[in-house]
């Protein structure tokens, strides 16, 4: 055996005593960037090889949470990928109205800035008080984090050109409060939004919304995993409801794709047929 | 004498890592294989966030003769394809020689980084890699590039007298000391040569 499959033998025992001992299953996540974050925790921690974090992660629960703070991504930025916004308000909005009140699933939200920027889309279109949405994530550190809503300042150049692009109207600065080097969201647009622990990989639908939203949270698994988060969210969607993916990802090879339609390739925006 | 004896490794897969002055680069080197080059080729080319990646494959892909297309997640390696680093997404390759692509933490300021493309190829091809660092003004590559080294890859540098930034090249030569230096042409020539032989008989 070379160094390479001594390596995959030990994530896989990894990967075991995470799911026995804390209900948490990597498996079906992509190895090669699971094997990058283990491999950057390993570091971190001081240790040489992969297999001596299985007694450490084992016994230590505040070692353990800060491994899977290390292993999900919470890389996001608001407005990310600007035109999925404009094709949003073009196709989604004015399905959304039809109703007297929504619901919408931000699922994998991470530290929630994609959340408070479909906030934002809604608060624009008149739509905030009538719209229930649903953060999620499996990472309570990041949910906490986006429930604060607080930012650093240096982003926020970047955040206002996204926003820019995104053909919304308002002004960006009237969503935040610029405190010191950090910038916080107004509160009004948080009254109606929960933030909760949600596991994609295990955990069940908890209702029908109009729209969900799971953009490049799906890229991280592999096939299986994607099929089963694809009837997931079949079955959290309303009739003829919507669901946006990050613009790498696909239904198009998943046993659900003939229950929906695509609206637009390039933004990845699909409906329940 | 003894040449022949010498093991020839099958190369898979050329990882290519380029940045400022890439473009150029890249089609001067593709522009000199056949549509018959027999491996894949994987290449990083710094973009800015916003830039259209399509783009870019127009662009090269109207410079070589090789299908060219930007990579997809989960999508299965093919031989004589060029797969492009979409960009704002990492690009790497799986154990079974598939790709992934990841919006990880931006990796020497960069996404897609080099690096990262690099260090997955490495454990997924070992010997049956070539990486080539190009221009450019970061030292994205340099590390990538040793791993490559590490694990028995040929690794080759553009010659900094011929890039456009020299900080790329002359970073993985200082971290590299066996790359090969070599002016583009020269580059697409070695190309052409390490992939077409034949495998020896055993």
């Amino acid at each position: 055996m070379n160094r390479v499959e001594i390596e995959s033998v030990e994530i896989e025992l990894l990967l075991q005593a995470i799911t026995k001992r804390y209900g948490y299953d990597f498996h079906n996540y992509s190895k090669a960037s699971l094997k990058r974050r283990i491999i950057g925790f390993l570091h971190k921690s001081n240790l040489e090889q992969i297999s001596e974090l299985i007694p450490r992660l084992l016994h230590d629960k505040g070692m353990f949470r800060s491994f899977l703070l290390s292993l999900s991504v919470t890389v996001t930025e608001m407005f990310r990928d600007p035109n999925v916004y404009v094709v949003l308000r073009e196709r989604v909005i004015p399905f959304l109205k039809t109703f007297p009140f929504c619901k919408i699933w931000c699922a994998g939200c991470a530290t929630g800035e994609e959340v408070y920027s479909i906030a934002i889309l809604l608060s624009e279109s008149g739509l905030l008080d009538k719209v229930q949405i649903y953060a999620t994530d499996i990472n309570d550190e990041s949910l906490q984090k986006a429930e604060l809503g607080i930012y650093s300042r240096t982003q926020i150049q970047e955040y206002t050109r996204n926003y820019q692009l995104t053909g919304l109207e308002g002004s960006f600065s009237d969503y935040y409060h610029a405190s010191f080097d950090s910038v916080v969201m107004d509160a009004s647009l948080k009254k109606n939004i929960v933030f909760a622990n949600h596991n994609l990989v295990s955990d069940e639908s908890f209702g029908k919304m109009q729209l969900i939203l799971c953009r490049n949270t799906l890229i991280y698994f592999n096939s299986e995993l994607q099929g089963r988060v694809f009837s997931l969210f079949s079955e959290s969607l309303v009739n003829k409801g919507f669901l946006c993916l990050g613009t790498k990802e696909d239904i198009q090879f998943s046993s659900v794709s003939n229950k929906f339609r695509s609206i637009r390739q390039n933004e990845k925006l699909f409906q329940l047929r | 004498m003894e040449k022949c004896q010498e093991r020839q490794h099958r190369i898979r897969a050329v990882v290519i890592g380029a940045s400022a002055g890439g473009a150029k680069a890249l089609s001067e080197i593709f522009s000199r294989l056949s549509s018959d080059f027999p491996a894949a080729i994987l290449v990083v080319n710094h973009l800015h966030p916003h830039s259209k990646t399509m783009q870019m494959v127009d662009y090269l892909g109207h410079r070589c003769k090789l299908r060219m297309k930007a990579a997809d997640d989960k999508e299965t390696i093919k031989p004589g394809t060029i797969y492009l680093a979409p960009a704002n997404y990492h690009l790497l390759v799986e154990a079974d020689l598939s790709l992934s692509l990841t919006i990880d933490e931006k990796v020497n300021f960069s996404r897609p980084s080099i690096d990262v493309l690099f260090e997955t190829a490495a454990e997924a091809y070992q010997d049956e890699l070539i990486g080539i660092v190009l221009t450019g003004g970061s030292k994205d590559g340099a590390a990538g590039l040793k791993k490559i080294s590490d694990f028995g890859g040929r690794v080759i540098v553009q010659d900094p007298k011929t890039a456009e930034a020299v900080i790329m090249p002359q970073s993985a030569l200082r971290e590299c000391e066996d790359a090969q230096v070599m002016s583009l042409a020269r580059i697409g020539d070695f190309l052409r040569d390490a992939v077409q032989v034949e495998p020896l008989a055993p």
